[in-house]
């Protein structure tokens, strides 16, 4: 793709990802962070690329290092993610478990 | 798989990132959105796996896995009370991975590519390279195996410019001419620009640092995407670094001060450091069956929740506490400070993991004149964040940070551990108050006791 389009699907994205996420509830600033960063893992996608480019040793090996470090963050970004957002269940009124 | 039907799917995960963002505005339906952002990223990697076809899909499959596994058992470990430290380790091993595809890129064998490409990417391997070693001097602080103190040496902000000028140096060689060892270069002084960016800000400010760096870690991967031409990386890099950038900016404004202030402000010597020595000035002790009568026979309770509740891991009696006031018909609510925990909405996460209902915590702009009608306003591990020196006393270091009115009650209880300063180490003129009383222990422990209280009211 060219340079322009690229350039214009930045631009675009800019605006829309700045409208949606001023609408985020600050109740869920944290998850937003952690969702996000897993968002940004999939540079995943990337590493993968250049791993199957790479023809020289170290760059195998370096582009491998790339696609378990990639993987760590998004997996982990998804799971933690989830994880906390499990906490914030609806308000189920007063007939909470006593904790012993 | 053709190109058409790889760019569609591609516009398909990157929908599914942007629902999983927009799921956000509301607790009912983020965990869907979350798991739809999953699913976006699945297809994603499928994708890219048919149209690369990689010979050495066995070795990737593996490292995949690995990292996985890594990331799965990170953070189903990991403490709430932890999570900022968790998100700055994540942020910063994609800014690696970022810094490897554009290193990778630049070394490659086939360099004909455009030289706007090079120079993105030379940009793309700096960011990256910073995101990681900042994020992991971060995790550091967090995590206290660094110091949480500003840390500035004689000839920092020389060493810092020089090594700026040194990358974009760099930078702009690579761009015209790329020997690999101008990469490298380039690698190992963003390597060494990340801690310096990061080392003189000061523990309490660490939210910001982490927003920022999060803004980072997605410039970091819309860059790469514009070096590989992928859309899908442009879209979902974009997302996270307006997602970062609006946050530090919020974290900002509830500190009160600009972001230079906040990130080179120790060069300056106006720093968050104050005073840390205990103050001698007479404070009003009281006892919990004090403090069960105040709160028993109030009509409106509000709770000032700080960092130190949640050390003290204190969240689950203060829950109870607030569950025994509320059966006596006691109108009980929690008063959130933008930066209360460490990062943006800790707070948040951490009283909801002690089941607390989110619509009871409310806002600094919302609850603020609720103060003026509130019988008593209990203060568990915060302090600067009712510190009225940020409103009258301009030579204060949080003077202009908004701040909870807790100052407008009738009266005012502080558990607290003892007469230390808090993490920003700035006296708390509302200590001294006449309407205040301090209830001096442990967190968790005044809270058992005062529930223990209440309950022989």
């Amino acid at each position: 793709m060219d340079a322009i389009s690229l350039l214009t699907v930045f631009v675009l994205a800019a605006f829309a990802g700045y409208e949606v996420i001023s609408k985020v509830s600050s109740t869920l600033h944290t998850p937003l962070m952690s969702g996000s960063n897993a968002i940004s893992g999939i540079i995943l996608v990337g590493t993968i690329v250049v791993a199957g480019r790479a023809e020289t040793g170290p760059g195998v090996a370096l582009a491998l290092i790339g696609v378990a470090l990639a993987a760590v963050n998004l997996v982990g970004g998804f799971v933690v993610t989830d994880r906390m957002l499990r906490l914030f269940r609806r308000p189920a009124g007063r007939d909470r478990k006593p904790r012993s | 798989m053709s190109p058409t039907w790889a760019g569609l799917a591609y516009l398909l995960a990157a929908i599914c990132f942007i629902i999983a963002l927009k799921a956000l505005s509301s607790p009912s339906t983020a965990r869907l959105g979350n798991a739809i952002g999953a699913v976006g990223a699945v297809i994603a990697v499928a994708v890219v796996f048919a149209v690369e076809r990689p010979d050495n899909l066995g070795y990737v499959l593996a490292a995949i896995v690995v990292g996985g596994t890594v990331g799965v058992l990170a953070a189903r470990r990991v403490a709430m009370t932890a999570m900022p430290q968790m998100v700055a380790l994540f942020n910063g091993v994609g800014g690696a991975a970022g810094a490897v595809v554009a290193l990778l890129e630049l070394a490659g064998p086939d360099r004909a590519t455009p030289r706007s490409q090079v120079a993105v990417a030379a940009f793309t391997l700096l960011i990256g390279a910073v995101t990681f070693s900042g994020s992991l001097f971060t995790f550091g602080k967090l995590q206290e195996l660094i110091t949480g103190r500003p840390l500035v040496f004689p000839g920092m902000p020389v060493l810092a410019s020089v090594s700026v000028l040194v990358a974009l140096v760099t930078g702009v060689w690579i761009a015209l001419d790329a020997p690999l060892w101008t990469a490298l270069t380039l690698t190992v002084v963003s390597l060494g620009l990340g801690p310096l960016l990061v080392a003189p800000v000061g523990g309490a400010d660490v939210p910001i640092v982490i927003s920022l760096l999060n803004a980072f870690s997605g410039i970091t991967v819309a860059a790469g995407g514009y070096v590989l031409g992928n859309t899908l990386l442009i879209v979902a890099g974009t997302l996270v670094g307006a997602s970062g950038i609006l946050l530090t900016r919020l974290m900002a404004k509830a500190m009160g001060r600009p972001l230079t202030n906040i990130l080179f402000g120790a060069f300056a010597g106006g720093s968050t450091l104050g005073a840390t020595t205990a103050t001698d000035r007479p404070v009003r002790a009281t006892t919990a069956d004090e403090v069960a009568i105040q709160l028993g026979y109030a009509s409106k309770v509000i709770v000032a929740p700080g960092y130190g509740l949640a050390v003290a891991q204190a969240q689950h009696a203060l829950r109870d506490l607030a569950d025994l006031l509320e059966q006596r018909g006691i109108d009980v609510r929690y008063a959130i400070h933008p930066v209360a925990g460490r990062m943006p909405g800790h707070m948040n996460v951490l009283l909801a993991e002690a089941e607390v209902p989110y619509e009871k915590l409310q806002e600094m702009d919302a609850i603020n004149p609720e103060f003026k009608t509130t019988d008593v306003v209990l203060v568990v591990g915060a302090n600067d964040v009712v510190n009225p020196a940020a409103r009258t006393s301009p030579g204060s270091p949080i003077y202009g940070m908004p701040i909870l009115a807790a100052d407008e009650a009738k009266s005012v209880v502080f558990l607290k551990r003892s007469l230390r300063p808090g993490f920003a180490g700035i006296e708390n003129e509302l200590l001294h108050q006449p309407q205040t009383r301090l209830l001096f222990g442990d967190a968790k422990e005044s809270l058992m006791k005062l529930v223990g209280a209440v309950e022989n009211l």
